[in-house]
Order: C-alpha cells, then structure tokens, then sequence
C-alpha cells in the first residue's frame, strides 16, 4: 500500500457534513414557523469554508492523479446533482422561498461539491502517478 | 456490530487477480431513471397513496439492507478469504452502488412531501421530538454513509480494476466498508423505533 503524506481530507469533509447537516435539522425542526437562520448560515459558511480548506489542502499534494480524480469525481458530481435537484424540488414544490430557501439552496450545493470530492480522493490516493 | 476478522486467514500477501466487472451497472440506471420519473410524478401529483408507497417501499428496502450488509453480511465478508471476498465485493458493491442513493433519495424525498402532507413535519405537531430525532439520526447515517462508506465502496471498485490491485489497499478499504455498515445497521433500529411511534401516534 503506498504510504504518503495526504491532508486530513476525508475527515474535514465529514465535519462539513456534519455541519450542513445540523444546520438543515435547525430549519427543518421550525417549519412551518418562522426560522430563526442565523445558526444555519453560521453553519453553511463554516461547512463551506471547511470546502475551501479541502480544495487548498489537495492543490498543495505533490503527484497527486487528479486525472484518476477528475474521472471519478465528475460522474459523482452528476449523480450527486441530481440527488440534490430532487431535494430541492421538494423544497420548491412545498412553497420553501427566501432566507430558508437560498440556506437549503447553497446547503445542497456543498454537497454536490464535497461529496463528489471526497470519493475522487479516495479514489485517486490509492491511484499514484505511474513515475511516482 | 458482531466482531470482523480482518484480515483473512492467510491470505493477506496473495495478489488479487484482476477482475472483469461494470463499476456502475449501466443496465440498471433506466431502472433507477424510472424510479426517479416516478417520484417526481407521486410528489407532484401530492397524492397520498403515491407518496406513502414510496415511502414505505424504499424506507423499507433502505433499513432492510443495511441491516443486512450491516449485521449479517459484513462481518462474514470481514472472515472470508481474499478471492471470496473480491468475488463477492464485484458482485455485490456495483449494485449496492446504484440501489442505495436510489433508495435514500426517493425515502427522503416522499418522507418530506408525505410529512407535508400529513402535518407531521410541523414543528407543532404531537410527536415534534420524534420527528427531530429521526431527523438526527437519518443525518448521523447520511455523513457516515457519505463520508465513509461510499467513497470506500467506490474506491475498492476502482482498485480491483486495476492491473495488479493491491491487497493491502482492498483490506483497508473492505474493513472501513464493513464498519461503517455495522454502525449504520445499528442506527437503523432507531429508524425502525422512531418510525413505527411516528406512524402508530
């Protein structure tokens, strides 16, 4: 098994999860009331941030496949979109709109992006470069 | 989750022969396009027979397998030897990889337009605490199952495509997999509680 340095991506990406998950149970546990949405975007920004942090940390990974990368993580990408197309329809079709709307909206879209990219790294972390 | 013995008994330095499987299944994703036709139509119709069917039968097929991969199948992949294990691995996984998103997502989905419909999602409704604890636990299984156990599950696929897979790789791979199900297994009995509660009042 090939022994490398790899950043802690799979487990920034569970916390970013976490994150999105948590905030999406605060807004499901108020409706239909109002919804406070502070702790949600608290949330979302820090589960996005914790994105950003996993995207820098792999650009920074020396001989890492990211054509083994790219040919997993783009096939996840498109099933992973429409898993989340389909839960943002039943959003739209219960009459969600506003603040909880876009929250649900760019909640779902950090999932489309970190799942995708925590399969193409398991993937490609056991996929080496053939010169390396 | 019953104890895994990983890894098999001797077997770990043996070098996989390479295997000839689909990853994905590409005969079944208009099974799975159908599906999602269908549920697209339950929800916008918003008919509740459509969407309690939905709900059910997929809920049912979700909790029944991860009990089973989870609780029964798992720890007997964990004592097979490394050619059974792969033998199994390619014919199980490339179908695990297509049944449970479909699964999950149509649960989910009919779950929440059914919840609309009856009232149930409603922070004022009688058995509110149930419902936020189903919420709970279905997102401690989402992360596991996403954070975890799909990524091993796809990983392994693309390591037994290789020319010469590595064993190691396969091990630790299989061993993530088989855990992560025992736990997500466990968490379906709280499903089943919380569900059986929701629906009996």
């Amino acid at each position: 098994m090939t022994a490398r340095k790899l950043p802690p991506v799979t487990e920034v990406a569970i916390a970013s999860m976490a994150l999105i998950v948590i905030g999406g149970i605060w807004i499901a546990s108020h409706l239909p009331h109002h919804v406070p949405l502070g702790p949600a975007v608290v949330l979302l920004a820090a589960s996005a941030l914790l994105v950003l942090f996993n995207v820098v940390a792999l650009r920074r990974v020396p001989d890492f496949n990211w054509a083994s990368f790219f040919a997993v993580a783009k096939w996840a990408g498109l099933a992973y979109a429409i898993t989340a197309g389909m839960l943002l329809y039943v959003f739209v079709k219960d009459g969600t709109s506003g603040g909880q709307l876009v929250v649900l909206t760019l909640s779902l879209v950090v999932y489309a992006i970190h799942v995708p990219l925590l399969i193409g790294f398991t993937v490609a972390r056991y996929d080496p470069l053939p010169s390396s | 989750m019953a104890d895994v013995a990983l890894p098999a008994p001797g077997a770990a330095a043996e070098a996989p022969a390479r295997a000839d499987f689909e990853i994905v299944p590409l005969r079944g994703l208009p099974i799975v396009a159908a599906v999602l036709v269908a549920l697209i139509a339950a929800i916008a119709a918003n008919k509740l027979w459509a969407l309690e069917f939905f709900h059910v039968a997929a809920g049912a097929v979700w909790t029944s397998l991860d009990l089973f991969i989870g609780l029964v199948l798992g720890p007997i992949l964990g004592r097979l030897t490394i050619p059974s294990r792969i033998e199994l691995t390619t014919r199980l996984m490339p179908k695990i990889l297509l049944i449970m998103p479909t699964v999950v997502t149509v649960t989910l989905a009919s779950g929440w337009q059914l919840g609309r419909y009856l009232g149930t999602i409603n922070s004022d409704y009688r058995l509110h605490g149930w419902l936020v604890a189903s919420y709970i636990v279905v997102g401690v299984m989402a992360v596991i199952a996403l954070g975890l156990l799909e990524p091993a599950n796809v990983a392994v696929l693309f390591e037994l495509k290789k020319r010469r897979p590595d064993p190691a790789v396969i091990q630790r791979l299989l061993k993530r997999f088989i855990y992560a199900s025992g736990i997500i297994g466990a968490m379906q009995v709280a499903t089943l509680v919380i569900m059986t509660k929701v629906a009996t009042g």
